[in-house]
């Protein structure tokens, strides 16, 4: 509906603007330059993944993805994933409502802290744990007396997966915060409610499109990290491999259709991840055109 | 406040004070030998090169479909803005692997282009084109707000003043978005200097040929010269954080802009 809407408002406005309007042929020229631009550089590298993924048949495909060092792969990936989302999505929510309800000193170094790993290479990263906790590392002999294993192990591929995912849920939350305002939460707590209950009453469903969708975003980049993670892992296959890992060695192995297959899963998470940003851009905007429509009545 | 402070010096400072203090254990000149070496200049060469070429190239693509996309309606619209956002969703190595696939001599596009005498995979332009994707979206989406709320009747006004669609265009219509193209450039700049998953797909990674400079990073790793990866690491997070400061004068800029 809403886009049949939109087609009459367009078509009323190229009906009376003629003079903002580009010359049909120009237009044209611009949406296919735009439209070839896209399919180059998005649909064929998308469509290529599935392609190539099948090009050894279904059987292939299926044998490929079965593979037990793949398999280890992937419940790698997913435990990873498992175990990081929810530490920034707590991180997230706490820094999120520090900054969006609270004043205090230093709040925008706070934020530039919270970006800082957008603007960091990964392989820097992934050398930033190795430099605390690898063999040479700062903490490394304590920790081989100790007989803790961190680098090339889960732990470091979840502490650079966390580092590089950090800012994801936090940042989506803080717009939202910040628009929604302080006065519903501190109505309630003038009405006697505990900060808990304010929090998971008042505060949470305010917010919950935009921590799904952080939550999405940060879940997505858990899954698909490759230069942090490659750097602490130690690529033991079946052991420390995540799948982004599994492609590359496949690769290395000469496997194209192997690689791809493992691609292919990480393509469809990434299709996945696209459709629910869509659902809940929508969505938003569907709500955002009722509170408007409601405040006019 | 407590547990977010803590949660973020574990997680963020500590690390990052870590690199610092190794790197404080070097004497300048030594730094100096390691950073500068010729390896490394071929490889910074490369990096800064193909990262400006590709912002470049989004600066140019990202506008126009930026354009497209709020501006005209036309069959598909909504399925290429969606899929816009597809090279942040999609995993880097994913990218890397079915873009030199694409480019390789039997690949889809590949097969027209090699017998051209153009080479996409394994070469600098490979660098180029992976990391033209994976910027991709930042122009289009700090674009599309700005052109969105563009006032139309300044468009009128110039048309009727007899101003033609071009002139319009170049006089009117760019001063608005110019800042708001540069910020998705530096975006897309600072990202695919630091971008590594896609390239060690694509480039082949041959030494002063076609190796970026976090892949220097990784092969001194592999050969456990920790120090060596730390001084190339600094010089990354510098340009890393000029760059940021950049971004943040021209969003500042550009939501003066806005209002």
């Amino acid at each position: 509906m809403a886009g049949t809407l939109r087609k009459n408002w367009r078509g009323h406005r190229e009906a009376s603007q003629r003079g903002t309007e580009e010359p049909p042929l120009i237009k044209w020229l611009l949406i296919g330059a735009a439209l070839s631009f896209c399919v180059v550089f998005l649909l064929l590298p998308l469509a290529n993944v599935f392609a190539q993924a099948l090009a050894k048949g279904w059987a292939f495909y299926w044998k490929s993805l079965a593979h037990p060092d793949s398999r280890a792969a992937i419940r790698l990936t997913l435990t990873v994933a498992a175990i990081s989302v929810p530490l920034n999505v707590v991180f997230g929510l706490a820094a999120a409502w520090a900054i969006a309800k609270f004043q205090f000193r230093g709040k925008s170094l706070l934020i530039t802290l919270i970006d800082l790993p957008f603007s960091v290479s990964p392989v820097v990263a992934g050398l930033m744990f190795l430099v605390l906790f690898g063999l040479q590392g700062y903490l490394g002999e304590w920790l081989q007396d100790h007989n803790l294993r961190v680098i090339f192990a889960l732990p470091g591929i979840v502490l650079a997966t966390v580092f590089i995912t950090f800012p994801f849920v936090a940042r989506e939350l803080i717009p939202v915060m910040e628009a929604t305002g302080t006065e519903q939460e501190q109505a309630a707590l003038t009405l006697g409610a505990s900060g808990w209950q304010t929090f998971w009453h008042v505060t949470l469903p305010s917010v919950k499109w935009g921590l799904l969708y952080g939550i999405i975003l940060c879940n997505a980049r858990a899954m698909g990290e490759f230069g942090a993670v490659s750097v602490v892992s130690g690529h033991i296959t079946g052991q420390t491999d995540t799948m982004p890992l599994r492609v590359e060695k496949l690769y290395n192995e000469y496997n194209a259709a192997g690689a791809f297959a493992v691609a292919s899963l990480l393509a469809l998470l990434a299709l996945f991840t696209l459709a629910i940003k869509t659902f809940l851009e929508w969505r938003q905007s569907r709500e955002f055109a009722r509170a408007r429509t409601a405040g006019r009545v | 406040m407590g547990f977010t402070l803590v949660y973020l010096s574990a997680i963020v400072l500590i690390p990052f004070a870590g690199l610092v203090l190794r790197a404080c254990e070097l004497s300048w000149a030594d730094f100096w030998r390691l950073a500068t070496t010729d390896r490394a200049l071929a490889a910074y060469r490369l990096t800064f090169g193909a990262s400006l070429i590709a912002a470049l190239a989004n600066a140019l693509f990202g506008t126009l479909v930026a354009w497209v996309l709020v501006r005209y309606s036309f069959p598909g619209r909504r399925i290429i803005d969606a899929m816009v956002d597809f090279p942040f969703a999609l995993p880097t190595a994913v990218a890397g692997l079915t873009l030199s696939s694409l480019f390789a001599a039997n690949g889809w596009l590949g097969q027209f282009l090699v017998p051209l005498g153009i080479k996409g995979a394994f070469t600098q332009l490979g660098v180029v084109i992976a990391l033209t994707f994976v910027g991709l979206p930042f122009v289009v989406r700090t674009l599309q707000p700005v052109l969105h709320n563009l006032d139309r009747e300044v468009e009128e006004a110039a048309a009727t003043l007899g101003a033609g669609r071009l002139r319009t265009f170049v006089g009117v219509i760019a001063p608005t978005l110019l800042p708001a193209v540069l910020t998705g450039f530096a975006l897309a700049f600072a990202r695919a200097i630091g971008e590594y998953g896609s390239i060690v797909f694509i480039s082949g990674n041959l030494p002063f040929k076609t190796e970026i400079a976090p892949y220097l990073i990784v092969m001194r790793l592999e050969e456990y010269d920790y120090t060596g990866a730390v001084a190339l690491a600094v010089v990354l997070l510098v340009c890393s954080f000029l760059l940021l400061g950049a971004i943040n004068l021209l969003e500042a800029w550009t939501s003066r802009f806005a209002r």
